[in-house]
C-alpha cells in the first residue's frame, strides 16, 4: 500500500503538532519545556505554510519565505525566552512557572 | 480716526498691568508707579487726540457713531457671531478722555500716597488692569463685548477694594461689592440674551436698527402685558443700578471705601460707578422708544437714589462715607435724568454732561479727602477741624469742588445740575421737587464736611511742623481744581447729544434763582451750624429723633438685605440646595465609585498571574472568534 502524500497528510500533522504544543504549553510547569511547547506550534504552522504552497500555489515562492521568517523570529524569540528564564532563575533559583505568580495585578 | 490709536489705548494699560504684575518688584522696584504712570499718560494723549480728532470732524451735520474696527472673535455659525471691535461716537470719546484723565491724576497722586507700600507695585498693576477694562468697556461696540468688560470692571474693583487684604472690613467690602454687583449683573445677562434674541444681532448700531424697525415694532411679542423689548430693557437696567449703586443695590458702595483712597476715586467716584449710567446713555435710543413704564422706573429709581443717598449722607461721620453717599446720591441725578425723556432729549446731554463734570469735582474731594486723611490719620470728621491754615492747597481746591457739587455759579457742577433741573422742570415736575430737595441738601452736607474739616474747632495739634503733602499729591489736586472751575464752561451740548446735532441749551437766569438760592440756603445752615463748634448738631439731631437715627444707621437697608439673605435665600433656596447637593448629588458620584470598585473587586481574581491560565483564556477566546466566524462565514 503506496499512497501518495496529498495536502491532507501534511495538515493532519501540522494540526497534530499544533496540539502537543499547545498541550505541552498549559500542562508543563517548567518554562523551558513550555518554550520548546510553543517552538512546535510555530513549526506546526511552517508545516502549514510550505504544504499550501507546495500543493495550492506551486509556482511561487511566498510560503517559503514566511517559514523562513518564522524560522528567524523564532530564533530571536528563544533567545529572549532564555534571558528572561535565566533572571527568573538569578532571583528565585527556580524555572517554575508557579513561582513567577507574584508578579500579579 | 487712526484705528492704532484707539486699540492702543485700553493695550498700555493692560501692558503695564502684565509687565508690572508679572515683574513688577525684581523689573521696576519702586519705579513700578512711574512706568504705570507713563503707560497711563500716553494714554491719556492718545484719548485727547482721538477726542479731538472726533469734536474736530464737522464734514457731517451730526456726530455719528463710527465703528473704527471690528473682527470677528467668536463665530457660532448660524448668523450668530460675537465681534470685538471699537465704536467711537460722543458719549465714548468723552469717556476715553474722562477715564484716562481721572486715571492718570490717581496714578500721580499715588506715586507719593502709596509710598513705602509694600504691594506697591500690585497696587500699580491693578489699578492698570481697572483702567483697560473700563477703557474696554467705553469703546465696546457690542452687547456681548461690553458684558466682557462690564465683569472685568467687577474684578479689578474687587481687586482693589481688597488691596489691604489683611484687613478684615476689606475683605468683607470687596466681597460684598462683588457679589451685590454680580447678583444685578444675572438681570443684565437675561437683559442681553433678551435683546440679541430679539434683535438677531448683538452690534449696538445693528441692535437700534433692528428693534426701531417698523417691521419689528409691529410684530413684537409681549410678556405679561409688556413688550419684550421693555422686559429686556428693564432687566439690563437692573445691572447698570447694580454698577451704579442704585437703590436698593446702592450697599456696596459706601462699604466699598475700605480700599485705598485714590482707589475710591477713581472708581467710586469718577469711572466705575458711571459705568451703569454710560451703559443706559449707550441703549438710550432704545429706552427712547421703550415703553413709559421702563422709563419712569429709570428716573423714580434715580430720583429716589438721590435724596435717599443724601439724607444719609448729612448724618454720616466718616469723610469718605459722606463722600460715597454724595456720589450715589449724584449718580442719582445722572440716571433719573436719562430716565426722563422728552422731545429735544436734554436729559441725555445734561446726564453725560453731570457725568463729565461730577468725575473732576468728586475725584478732587476724594483726592484731597486722602490727603487730610494722611493728615490727621483718621477718616472721623471730629478728629479734624481748623485745617483750613495747615492745609492751604487742599483747603482752595476742596472748597472749590464744594461749591461745584453744590451747584454753585460758575463752577462745573452749576452748570450741569441746572440743565438736569431744567429738564425735570419741562417734562416731570414731581421729580423736579424732590431733586431741588436734594440740591439743598447735598449744599448742606458737602459744606457740613468743609465746615466740620477746615474750621469748626482749632486744630489741636499745634506746631507740629507737619508738612501738606506732597507734591504729586498738590500738583493733582491743582489740575482738578482748576479743571472744577473752567469743566463747566464747556460748550458740551454742542458736542453731545442724543441725535448727534448740537444742542444749544441756553442758561436761563431766572430758573437758576431757584436751584442757587436752595444751594446757598444749605451753605447758610451749614455755616451756621458747623462754623463754629457749638452743640446745634447735636440739638437738630434730638429734633429729628427717630429719623436721625434711621439716616445714621443708613435706614437699615444693610440689615434689611442681611435679613433677606439669612431669612430668604439661605433657608429657602441655599440649605434646600444644600441638602440636594449632598444627599442626591453626592449619593450619584459616591454610587458610581463604589459600582465601579465592587464590579473590580469581583473580576480581580481572573488576573491570577498564572502564565498558563492566560494561554488557556486566549485559546478559549480564539476557539470562539474561529467558531463564530465559521459559522456565519462558513456558507460563502
Amino acid at each position: 500500500m503506496n499512497v501518495e502524500p496529498g495536502l491532507f497528510h501534511f495538515l493532519v500533522i501540522g494540526a497534530v503538532l499544533f496540539f502537543i504544543g499547545i498541550y505541552g504549553f498549559l500542562t508543563r510547569r517548567n518554562l523551558i519545556t513550555m518554550l520548546m511547547s510553543v517552538e512546535l506550534i510555530l513549526n506546526s504552522v511552517n508545516i502549514n505554510f510550505i504544504a499550501f504552497n507546495k500543493y495550492l500555489w506551486p509556482g511561487t515562492l511566498d510560503g517559503s519565505f514566511f517559514t523562513v521568517f518564522i524560522i528567524a523570529i523564532a530564533a530571536a524569540e528563544a533567545a529572549v525566552a532564555i534571558a528572561i528564564i535565566i533572571n527568573l532563575f538569578r532571583s528565585h533559583q527556580s524555572i517554575n512557572v508557579e513561582v513567577a505568580e507574584e508578579m500579579k495585578y | 480716526m487712526n484705528t492704532t490709536n484707539i486699540i492702543l489705548i485700553p493695550l498700555l494699560p493692560l501692558l503695564s498691568f502684565i509687565l508690572l504684575g508679572l515683574g513688577g518688584k525684581r523689573l521696576f522696584g519702586d519705579k513700578a508707579g512711574w512706568i504705570a504712570s507713563l503707560a497711563m499718560l500716553i494714554s491719556f494723549v492718545l484719548a485727547c487726540g482721538v477726542a479731538m480728532n472726533y469734536f474736530g470732524d464737522h464734514s457731517a451735520d451730526a456726530y455719528v457713531g463710527k465703528v473704527v474696527f471690528s473682527f470677528p472673535w467668536l463665530p457660532f455659525g448660524n448668523g450668530l457671531k460675537i465681534n470685538m471691535g471699537a465704536l467711537v461716537d460722543p458719549i465714548t470719546s468723552l469717556m476715553l478722555f474722562v477715564v484716562t484723565f481721572i486715571s492718570l491724576m490717581v496714578h500721580i497722586f499715588s506715586l507719593a500716597y502709596m509710598k513705602g507700600e509694600e504691594r506697591f507695585h500690585i497696587y500699580y498693576a491693578f489699578l492698570g488692569l481697572f483702567t483697560f477694562s473700563m477703557l474696554g468697556l467705553v469703546i465696546s461696540s457690542n452687547l456681548f463685548q461690553i458684558y466682557i468688560f462690564w465683569e472685568l470692571v467687577g474684578v479689578s474693583s474687587f481687586l482693589l477694594i481688597g488691596f489691604y487684604y489683611q484687613k478684615n472690613a476689606a475683605l468683607a467690602a470687596a466681597k460684598k461689592a462683588f457679589i451685590v454687583t454680580r447678583f444685578a449683573d444675572l438681570g443684565f445677562l437675561i437683559g442681553i440674551l433678551v435683546l440679541s434674541a430679539e434683535a438677531n444681532t448683538l452690534d449696538f448700531q445693528q441692535l437700534m436698527i433692528n428693534l426701531s424697525s417698523p417691521e419689528y415694532t409691529s410684530a413684537a411679542g409681549e410678556f405679561m402685558g409688556i413688550s419684550v423689548l421693555s422686559w429686556g430693557l428693564a432687566l439690563v437696567f437692573i445691572g447698570a443700578a447694580g454698577k451704579s449703586a442704585m437703590f436698593p443695590l446702592h450697599i456696596w458702595l459706601p462699604d466699598a471705601m475700605e480700599g485705598p483712597t485714590p482707589v475710591s476715586a477713581l472708581i467710586h467716584a469718577a469711572t466705575m460707578v458711571v459705568a451703569g449710567v454710560f451703559l443706559v446713555a449707550r441703549l438710550y435710543p432704545l429706552y427712547s422708544i421703550a415703553e413709559v413704564g421702563v422709563q419712569s422706573l429709570i428716573s423714580s429709581i434715580g430720583a429716589f437714589t438721590a435724596i435717599f443717598a443724601a439724607l444719609i449722607a448729612c448724618t454720616q461721620t466718616d469723610i469718605k462715607r459722606v463722600l460715597a453717599y454724595s456720589t450715589v446720591s449724584q449718580i442719582g441725578f445722572m440716571m433719573f435724568s436719562l430716565g426722563i425723556m422728552s422731545e429735544d432729549h436734554l436729559g441725555y446731554t445734561a446726564s453725560m454732561f453731570h457725568l463729565f463734570t461730577h468725575a473732576i469735582f468728586k475725584a478732587l474731594l476724594f483726592l484731597a479727602a486722602g490727603v487730610i486723611i494722611h493728615y490727621v490719620h483718621s477718616n472721623e470728621m471730629q478728629d479734624m477741624g481748623g485745617l483750613a491754615k495747615k492745609m492751604p492747597v487742599t483747603h482752595i481746591v476742596f472748597l472749590l469742588a464744594c461749591l461745584a457739587i453744590a451747584g454753585i455759579p460758575p463752577f462745573a457742577g452749576f452748570f450741569s445740575k441746572e440743565e438736569i433741573l431744567l429738564n425735570a422742570w419741562n417734562n416731570n415736575r414731581p421729580i423736579f421737587f424732590i431733586a431741588l430737595l436734594t440740591s439743598g441738601l447735598t449744599a448742606f452736607y458737602m459744606f457740613r464736611l468743609y465746615f466740620s474739616i477746615f474750621w469748626n474747632k482749632p486744630h489741636h495739634e499745634q506746631g507740629h511742623g507737619k508738612k501738606e503733602g506732597s507734591w504729586f499729591e498738590l500738583i493733582p489736586l491743582m489740575i482738578l481744581g482748576v479743571g472744577t472751575v473752567l469743566a463747566g464752561f464747556v460748550p458740551f451740548g454742542e458736542y453731545v447729544s442724543a441725535d448727534g446735532k448740537p444742542h444749544h441749551a441756553p442758561i436761563d437766569l431766572q430758573f437758576s434763582l431757584g436751584p442757587v438760592g436752595i444751594a446757598l440756603l444749605g451753605i447758610l445752615l451749614a455755616a451756621w451750624m458747623y462754623f463754629k463748634a457749638s452743640s446745634k448738631p447735636e440739638k437738630t439731631a434730638a429734633g429729628f429723633g427717630v429719623f436721625y437715627k434711621a439716616a445714621k444707621h443708613k435706614f437699615y437697608i444693610d440689615e434689611i438685605w442681611l435679613g433677606f439673605t439669612k431669612g430668604v435665600l439661605f433657608n429657602l433656596i441655599g440649605r434646600p440646595a444644600a441638602w440636594f447637593d449632598r444627599n442626591v448629588i453626592d449619593t450619584l458620584v459616591k454610587g458610581a465609585g463604589s459600582a465601579t470598585q465592587s464590579a473590580a473587586e469581583g473580576i480581580k481574581g481572573m488576573q491570577s498571574g498564572k502564565v498558563q491560565q492566560y494561554g488557556l483564556y486566549f485559546l478559549f477566546g480564539i476557539i470562539i472568534i474561529v467558531s463564530v466566524f465559521l459559522f456565519t462565514q462558513g456558507g460563502r
